[in-house]
């Protein structure tokens, strides 16, 4: 029995250093300090001080997990010890500060960045702090862990909404005050940055409420499904509700979150493009962004009559741009045929920046712009409405979105559909059942390739110029990014990923400095956790429906 | 005509003769077996016959019509299918999207058409769907027909594969190994299988295994294969008792063991019956 309580005290020692550790990278890479601009909950804690304690936490509930069956009190111990290490390699950090000029090398080891570790509290008590938060935080994970799983959640998702109401306070009060007296009913949730206290503890009341309630339904003895008649009402009115919130949601949010939203839509066409090459066909495709330039340069050059072109209106100059991009995209799967893997990856990244490089070249100034891009591009016109305020493209793009959708839907029950995942699965014996992968494979490099440029045109005409600096590879990453975070081969999770990977950094400004920290740390840990993505594709099922 | 023909097949790997100058004549409707030693070379004749290589010297004649230099798909366009010895299955499809999958060849519906999905292109689904559960149920897989295809138990997977080498209307079948890691009972059932493929279905198999019960009780003819060449060809009878076949499998000296060992018994059973006249 000693030894094994010796392991588990010296497991809660390791995950201490283990969180201390984080806390450390995130507040030496100068996170802490930038999300602590941002209240929560209005007077009370910021995002930077969740930064601090939320690795606590985790570690605290790691260890206690990992204490197994032993009694409540080894178990909060275990978890306090782990919150308790990990807060004294943050004061650790803090001594070391006041002794030695880190600031010198590490630019974020500034003055400021102690204080928030010291809670505000002055030297030398306000080191104490870190020791003492870490604990109750290690505390709380072992608290956690001695819930029943089935409970957790009343615990956690209310936690989650705070968080996120008080992250996303800004858009919420704008959306509120564009509602007129209904907002005004809710106004009261937020204060001048983040929740305020009385709101924050009523969304935590509620919505614990609310989870239980649900939980506690689940426990109950399994209800009989429901008819298929209700089913397909409760599906048709969810369809409604949502087509409607999709029409009013730019009223809703107003222009500075229209902006975003534009963003992110056209983020999801290019998602959805990629997700047939990369989540259905399987071909590793890091060099989209080059269908993405191609149909931006092709509206450019048809429309713009600064180089002295054919000044086509927009809608004339799509379809072109679109069979330039799907030419594009044949063009490039020829020579990569043969090739799989990480072979297909550098190659598609080579054509990229081929691409790249060659709109924006001295060569083909005259036709091309160089490096100073395009200018004047047309925007479409529907009889006299002009589309150039956020809110009126954004319905453009919600078409291509809905257009991209529907078609990626279809062909993903259809025969080309089942083969482009033969060839994903194993193409040689996809080809041994009678699969020309050649023309299959070119099927798909052309299809992704038309929905990046589709979105390619659009995003040239919101901009009305099209710079070459736009599509560098970063772009090609993004994309595959919010593929694989949101799910492969989901169209929800595209959605989904688009919104977290896109959307997000735009919502927080802070954040956008982080960015690409956040997303290898994402990806990581998504892969680790949940490889499948947020909301995994569903199967359809073909068996059952025919009995 | 025979359904498969192959004269003066070889096929090299750098120095490495895999197989020399190998004759094969598989009869039509024929259940016809390949066996040999481990890398003789037999998944190496499938590989070729079926396109994925392509022989340094010979002929591959399918219905008297050449089949070298074919790419895989148009073989199997052609009418041959086949199974591998590791399973390999569409693992993240369904059991029906395997079958269906198999069916790609017979299937017309294009890009568009999965797009505008006209009526034509349903019907042709909904026909496909169809033809896909009757195979289940043909196969024994009932009820596993929306599972994914890595969550099936492994005698189901195997049905599974020659669910789909079937979904491609094939008149020669090539099954490599079929019973690798069945029990008895198991592998009895895939005998009468593939007894039933052939007298219902009029397909003509080429069979490779390792189970000499099998071999011998199911096949009309076997090719045996030793170190890429042809040894032995004849029905079960002559090849069991083939002393090259023998020395193949167990070894130089063994083929002089055995006659020992039978002269002896032979000698044993003489001197036990003396009072019996000359050999009647």
């Amino acid at each position: 029995m000693s030894t094994r309580s010796s392991t588990v005290w010296k497991q809660a020692v390791r995950n201490g250093l283990i969180g201390g550790a984080v806390v450390v990278l995130l507040s030496l890479v100068g996170m802490v300090v930038a999300f602590s601009q941002r209240y929560i909950v209005s007077g009370l804690f910021t995002m930077g001080h969740v930064l601090l304690l939320a690795p606590l936490l985790l570690m605290g509930y790691s260890a206690a997990r990992r204490a197994g069956t032993s009694s409540i009190g080894i178990l909060l111990l275990s978890g306090a010890l782990a919150g308790l290490v990990g807060g004294v390699v943050v004061a650790a950090l803090v001594f070391i500060g006041q002794v030695v000029n880190l600031r010198a090398v590490l630019v974020s080891a500034s003055p400021e960045l102690y204080r928030t570790l010291a809670f505000g509290v002055p030297l030398p008590l306000g080191a104490c702090i870190a020791p003492l938060a870490g604990l109750v935080a290690g505390a709380a994970g072992g608290v956690v862990s001695l819930v029943p799983s089935r409970y957790r959640n009343v615990i956690l998702e209310p936690i989650l909404i705070v968080l996120l109401l008080g992250l996303l306070r800004d858009l919420f009060v704008n959306m509120l005050l564009n509602w007129g007296w209904v907002g005004f009913l809710f106004r009261w949730l937020f204060a001048a940055t983040g929740m305020s206290v009385i709101g924050a503890i009523v969304v935590l009341v509620v919505g614990g409420g609310l989870t239980f309630w649900r939980e506690w339904r689940r426990q109950q003895a399994k209800r009989p499904p429901r008819p298929p008649q209700q089913q397909m009402v409760i599906r048709v009115v969810s369809i409604i509700i949502l087509i409607v919130v999709l029409i009013f949601l730019p009223r809703i949010l107003g222009t500075f979150f229209s902006e975003i939203l534009d963003n992110v839509g056209l983020f999801v066409l290019m998602g959805l493009g990629l997700n047939i090459v990369v989540g259905l066909a399987g071909l590793l495709d890091m060099g989209y962004v080059a269908f993405y330039a191609i149909g931006a340069y092709v509206m450019g050059v048809l429309t713009s009559p600064e180089l002295g072109f054919l000044g086509l209106s927009y809608w004339a100059a799509v379809p072109i741009a679109l069979v330039g991009a799907a030419l594009a995209g044949i063009l490039l799967g020829l020579p990569v045929l043969k090739m799989r893997g990480d072979y297909l990856a550098i190659v598609t990244l080579g054509f990229g920046e081929i691409v790249r490089l060659v709109v924006g070249s001295d060569w083909l100034r005259p036709y091309l712009g160089g490096s100073q891009g395009i200018q004047l591009i047309a925007q479409p016109r529907i009889g006299p409405i002009v589309l150039n305020t956020q809110q009126e493209l954004y319905y453009l793009i919600l078409i291509g979105c809905l257009l991209a959708a529907f078609i990626a839907w279809r062909l993903k029950d259809s025969r080309i559909g089942r083969a482009w995942m033969a060839v994903r699965e194993d193409e040689d014996v996809a080809q041994a059942m009678g699969i020309n992968t050649v023309t299959t494979k070119l099927m798909a490099f052309a299809m992704g390739a038309l929905f990046a440029g589709l979105s390619g045109t659009i995003f040239a005409a919101k901009l009305q110029s099209t710079y070459p600096h736009s599509f560098n590879v970063l772009v090609s990453i993004n994309v595959l990014s919010l593929v694989i975070i949101g799910g492969m081969g989901s169209m929800p999770g595209v959605v989904v990923g688009a919104l977290a990977l896109m959307g997000l950094p735009d919502l927080l400004r802070e954040f956008a400095e982080f960015r690409y920290l956040v997303y290898g740390a994402l990806l990581v840990t998504m892969m680790l956790v949940r490889p499948e993505g947020l909301w995994p594709e569903a199967r359809r099922r073909l068996e059952l429906r025919e009995e | 005509m025979y359904v498969l023909e192959t004269r003066k097949l070889t096929k090299r790997f750098g120095g490495l003769e895999a197989l020399k100058e190998v004759d094969l004549q598989v009869k039509e409707g024929a259940i016809h077996s390949i066996i040999g030693p481990n890398g003789a070379g037999k998944t190496t004749l499938f590989n070729c016959v079926t396109g994925f290589y392509q022989p340094e010297e010979g002929d591959i004649l399918l219905k008297g019509r050449l089949l070298n230099g074919l790419s895989p798909d148009r073989v199997a366009r052609r009418g041959v299918a086949r199974t591998y010895q590791n399973i390999r299955l569409f693992k993240n499809m369904t059991t029906v999207e395997n079958i269906l999958v198999g069916m790609h060849c017979h299937l017309k519906s294009g890009l568009l058409n999965g797009i505008i999905r006209d009526p034509g292109t349903m019907r042709e689904e909904r026909e496909a769907v169809a033809e896909a559960l009757r195979l289940l149920r043909f196969m024994g897989l009932e009820g596993m027909g929306d599972m994914l295809a890595k969550n099936l138990p492994y005698g189901s997977q195997r049905r599974l594969e020659i669910a789909r080498a079937l979904a491609s209307k094939p008149f020669l079948l090539l099954l490599d190994e079929p019973t690798a890691g069945m029990n008895p009972s198991e592998t009895q059932d895939m005998v009468n299988l593939i007894r039933r493929l052939r007298d219902e279905l009029g397909i003509t198999i080429l069979l490779i295994e390792h189970q000499m019960r099998v071999v011998m009780s199911i096949s009309e003819t076997i090719t045996v294969l030793d170190y890429g060449a042809k040894i032995c060809e004849g029905p079960p009878a002559a090849v069991q008792c083939d002393a090259r076949v023998i020395e193949a499998y167990l070894g130089k000296g063994s083929v002089r063991d055995a006659l020992a060992a039978a002269s002896l018994q032979a000698a044993a059973l003489s001197q036990a019956e003396p009072a019996a006249g000359p050999a009647s």
